[in-house]
């Protein structure tokens, strides 16, 4: 096959780079429209309160200030409450009482940011108090106060119960182990903090009925519907509503949500008939919008002597905040969590999840993984320690003994997925390898006669990622298939447009590749262009790693339909059988006579100069992709720690991380991603998390107290790769962008037990912090103290 | 509120402005100015999205009131570039893949350059402690420090 530049496999430069490093990148808070107005909002003082009156007097006479919107101000439009993904409510603006701290209770619009940020502090808000619940154990107590009041007939705080995989076999399997190990584990609470916060331009034109806006979001297109089948009776109709994402700097989960200060922004725009900005600070970023995971797991392992795995179990409680506002496919309330048996063979499982209310912000979605997966993993590869820790045999060895072979693939899992494609084996060997196992072993068993706290953690994970197949996947009743659309200029040169959307992933540089692979055309030549609803196919968005297993097997599919109507011109031009022409990348040729032959640019040229009589000029092709199943990426983490019995304090040694997310569309890109994706694994486990006292007063709600990683808490990772194609993608591809925040942290976890297993240690819940750990030591005797 | 007017050069070209005392320095950029290379990422001083040099040194521009910048010399990510050509930081976080999303980029390049300029040949330890004051959520930080290096070695080949 002749090889042409940027074809898959190539790690070629992003195209995307040029704009950025001149500052010339176009993000939502850089558009600036004429006789735009600024808003900004007032928020809760406390996480459950009576509103008795809001005065708005003082604020519409702060200079500047043309409007303050209340929840009465939306009530008018019926727009004071808005659906969530998950079909519960959640307010935009509050009437009767505000259920969080940081909770959006009214909204003032003016002529400069500073200007609303004056109406703000003069508006005045008379709260009463009322009881708080942020503990959701304490929420599903029988008896306790109802958080939900709006919600006619509701006498608890429970959300949903979900359940999968054969209890009655699980019990018997549990009976009959030889060990059990039972652990609690809680996954925090914490944000996606990408580095530009949330934010909306909102514009409507009240003659056309068109309404624009430019939007931090990860899912153009459904907000799009969304906006029309919530606000149609305000006049707002589909194809007057165009939806725009221009550069965003990331997303990782964060911008799918709807969140209020958007609606409102819309609702002011239409009001007032002014452009109106509203871009969220830090801190409203970090208290207010959707958060992640807050998992409350208990598990439980099964094994033989031998250290043979035979069941699992998990109970969970999730922490829902007032709403469930998660962005989970709508059949799954508690996402891809059944995916816990992880990367074993085993036959009986468990696991349930139940959803409560509390006085928090409402979610939870994800942090850079797809959909509970993350918590899933947490459970099983800490289970899988702590089991082989209790039988005595090494957690390498452990795993390897229990890892689905290579040869049972496609393999059907007690909870019901069928994973594509693994070799999980040769994973951890190459990690072992690569750090150096036996003597880290050694240097271990050394240190601690030393009594010196030295650990080494594994993390051997499978994900679950591209969803997926419409007849499990939808939002809102939209399948969750995606798209592309691919024209073929006369001079050979390509537009591409899909229905996914780049938050930093580099998607104008890899979709070209695609392009590249499939057509033979030079990715410098192939333009991509993605989300604005006007101009993109439809498509549910890029999250849970799905870009590539959907939108880029759907640009591979155009590509491929694109090639099958050149083949036709190809034949016309060559005077020969279709049938005997063949492909090489960029040009079909007659069989046995290689040097007659028609290049993609010359079929493409003929497509519109001299097509064949009886075909349709022009050389276009749209796909949209419904995958046949999820893609199952996996990898093998090890991480070494020391511990300072002095401060308390983890420090990362080393980290190898082999990854296979089956063929690489471009090596450095994904080599990128992996380094992010471990840098946020790292976050939770050593740094982050939101943390609330009794009242719902937040802890840690700025940068100066939640603690995003710097270079120099971050090691420098060290990555290798396994290549185990994806059996029924186009391309071969899996997925890559966040299963290394997805392994990670248990690989982190693990180090720090196996630091003090010796010494008693069962756990200690991330982010295991230099205080947990002092506690710890001090408590075995171990602290240096002065 | 009391206004004033201010004379920065900004680029190299000599900006004016009247503006309200309490105006920060990165509006006066993003705003008055319209160089929205500069971004803001946080309230607290804490990310660097918004790092700028004044005169000659890296501030964080969400943290100096634009009367503080009257009279002194500003560089953003936007006067990086001379005569067309790429500063080797720039070079380097294309060549070196130190750029995901971008948001945090303009800052740390610009981080990256002041740090240069004091320590013309940085470890990676002195590297990832210089940028240090600059948030990324995006790459792990790998890539960027090889982005340093590569400009460090460039600038002084
Ligand atoms: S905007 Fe974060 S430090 Fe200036
Ligand atoms: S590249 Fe996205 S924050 Fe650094």
């Amino acid at each position: 096959m002749p090889e042409v530049h940027g074809q898959m496999g190539h790690s070629i430069k992003r195209v995307e780079d040029a704009r950025f490093i001149r500052g010339r990148g176009n993000y939502v808070d850089d558009i600036k429209l004429p006789g735009m107005l600024y808003l900004d909002i007032v928020r809760s003082p406390y996480a459950h309160a009576k509103i008795k009156a809001i005065h708005t007097e003082k604020a519409m006479k702060v200079p500047g200030v043309a409007a303050v919107i209340t929840g009465e101000t939306l009530k008018a439009y019926n727009l004071h409450w808005m659906p969530t993904l998950m079909s519960d409510t959640q307010m935009v603006l509050p009437v009767e009482k505000v259920m969080y701290q940081m909770q959006e209770v009214a909204a003032v619009v003016a002529t400069s940011r500073y200007a609303a940020a004056d109406g703000v502090a003069a508006v005045e808000v008379d709260y009463e108090p009322l009881p708080v619940i942020v503990d959701p154990r304490k929420a599903l107590e029988p008896g306790a106060q109802v958080l939900r009041t709006d919600k006619e007939g509701k006498k608890d705080n429970h959300i949903f119960h979900w359940e999968a995989g054969d209890k009655a076999a699980t019990e018997k399997a549990f009976k009959e182990a030889d060990t059990v190990v039972k652990q609690d584990l809680y996954m925090p609470r914490i944000v996606v903090a990408s580095i530009e916060t949330c934010g909306i331009v909102a514009k409507f034109d009240a003659v056309e009925g068109q309404l624009t806006v430019w939007m931090t979001t990860q899912a153009p297109h459904a907000i799009r519907t969304v906006v029309a089948l919530v606000a149609g009776h305000v006049g707002l109709s589909e194809e007057k509503i165009r939806v725009i994402s221009p550069d965003i700097g990331g997303g990782f989960g964060g911008k799918v949500p709807v969140y209020p200060g958007y609606v409102i922004a819309i609702a002011a725009a239409v009001v007032t008939g002014a452009p109106i900005k509203w871009v969220e600070d830090r801190s409203e970023n970090i208290q207010a919008d959707s958060f992640a995971r807050d998992y409350h797991m208990t598990c439980e392992m099964a094994a033989k002597k031998d250290g043979k795995i035979t069941g699992l179990r998990i109970k969970t409680i999730a922490d829902h905040g007032y709403a469930d506002a998660a962005c989970n496919p709508s059949k799954f309330p508690a996402g891809l969590f059944s995916v816990a048996t992880g990367a074993y063979d085993y036959d009986a499982a468990f696991v349930e999840v139940d959803g409560a209310y509390t006085n928090k912000p409402p979610g939870g979605i994800a942090y850079r993984c797809s959909f509970r997966v993350t918590e899933a993993v947490h459970a099983i590869e800490r289970m899988a320690d702590n089991t082989a820790h209790e039988l005595g045999m090494d957690p390498a060895e452990f795993r390897m003994k229990n890892f689905i072979k290579p040869e049972q693939f496609p393999y059907k899992s007690p909870t019901g997925w069928e994973y594509d494609s693994g070799n999980y084996g040769v994973a951890l060997q190459k990690a072992m390898d690569m750090i150096g196992y036996a003597a880290l072993r050694k240097e271990q068993a050394e240190k601690r006669k030393r009594g010196e706290l030295m650990g080494i953690g594994i993390s051997s994970f499978t994900e679950i990622v591209g969803a997926g197949p419409s007849k499990h996947f939808d939002i809102l009743g939209l399948k969750m298939f995606d798209s592309a659309e691919i024209r073929i200029h006369p001079t050979g040169k390509v537009l591409v447009r899909i229905g996914v959307q780049s938050q930093g992933q580099g998607h104008e540089t890899t979709f070209a590749q695609i392009v590249a692979e499939e057509l033979g055309i030079p990715a410098e030549h192939v333009k991509v262009e993605h989300g604005d609803t006007d101009t993109a196919p439809y498509g549910l968005g890029t999250y849970a790693s799905r870009s590539t297993p959907t939108a880029g097997a759907a640009t591979a599919m155009a590509s491929r339909k694109i090639r099958d109507k050149a083949r036709k011109l190809a034949a016309h031009l060559l005077e020969a059988n279709e049938d005997d022409l063949e492909w090489e990348r960029g040009r079909f040729f007659v069989k046995g006579s290689p040097d007659k032959g028609k290049t993609i640019q010359e079929c493409a040229f003929a497509a519109y100069t001299n097509h064949p009589q009886g075909m349709e000029a022009g050389l276009e092709a749209v796909s949209y992709y419904d995958p046949p199943n999820m893609t199952f990426p996996f990898g093998s983490y090890i991480c070494v720690v020391d511990i300072d019995r002095g401060t308390g304090e983890v420090k990362v040694r080393r980290f190898v991380a082999v990854d296979d997310c089956g063929n690489r569309i471009n090596p450095m890109i994904v080599e990128g991603q992996i380094h992010g994706g471990l840098t946020m694994g790292l976050a939770p486990a050593l740094f982050e998390e939101l943390t609330y006292d009794e009242n719902g007063n937040i802890f840690g709600g700025t940068f100066m107290d939640y603690l995003l990683p710097t270079a120099v808490e971050t090691p420098n990772w060290e990555t290798g790769e396994t290549v185990t194609p994806s059996p029924h993608h186009p391309l071969g591809a899996k997925g890559v962008g966040e299963s290394a925040t997805v392994g990670a942290p248990p690989a982190i976890a693990n180090a720090v037990i196996d630091a003090l297993w010796h010494l008693g240690v069962r756990n200690i819940d991330i982010p295991i912090t230099p205080a947990k750990v002092w506690t710890v030591l001090k408590e075995k005797g171990m602290a240096l103290e002065e | 509120m009391s206004t004033h007017h201010v004379k920065v050069n900004v680029n190299g070209a000599v900006k004016e402005a009247d503006v309200e005392a309490r105006l920060l320095l990165v509006h006066l950029i993003r705003e008055d100015l319209n160089l929205t290379g500069t971004h803001i990422g946080c309230d607290t001083t804490s990310c660097g999205a918004c790092t700028v040099l004044l005169n000659g040194r890296a501030v964080k521009s969400c943290t100096v009131f634009a009367v503080q910048a009257d009279g002194g010399e500003v560089m953003t990510v936007e006067g990086l570039t001379s005569n067309g050509k790429l500063h080797p930081i720039q070079e380097g976080f294309h060549e070196m893949h130190g750029l995901q999303c971008g948001f945090c980029t303009p800052g740390m390049m610009l981080s990256a350059v002041a740090l240069l300029k004091q320590n013309p040949k940085p470890t990676e330890e002195e590297i990832r402690w210089g940028i240090s004051g600059n948030l990324c959520r995006c790459t792990g930080y790998v890539n960027i420090v090889k982005a340093v290096q590569y400009a460090a070695e460039k600038m002084s080949g």
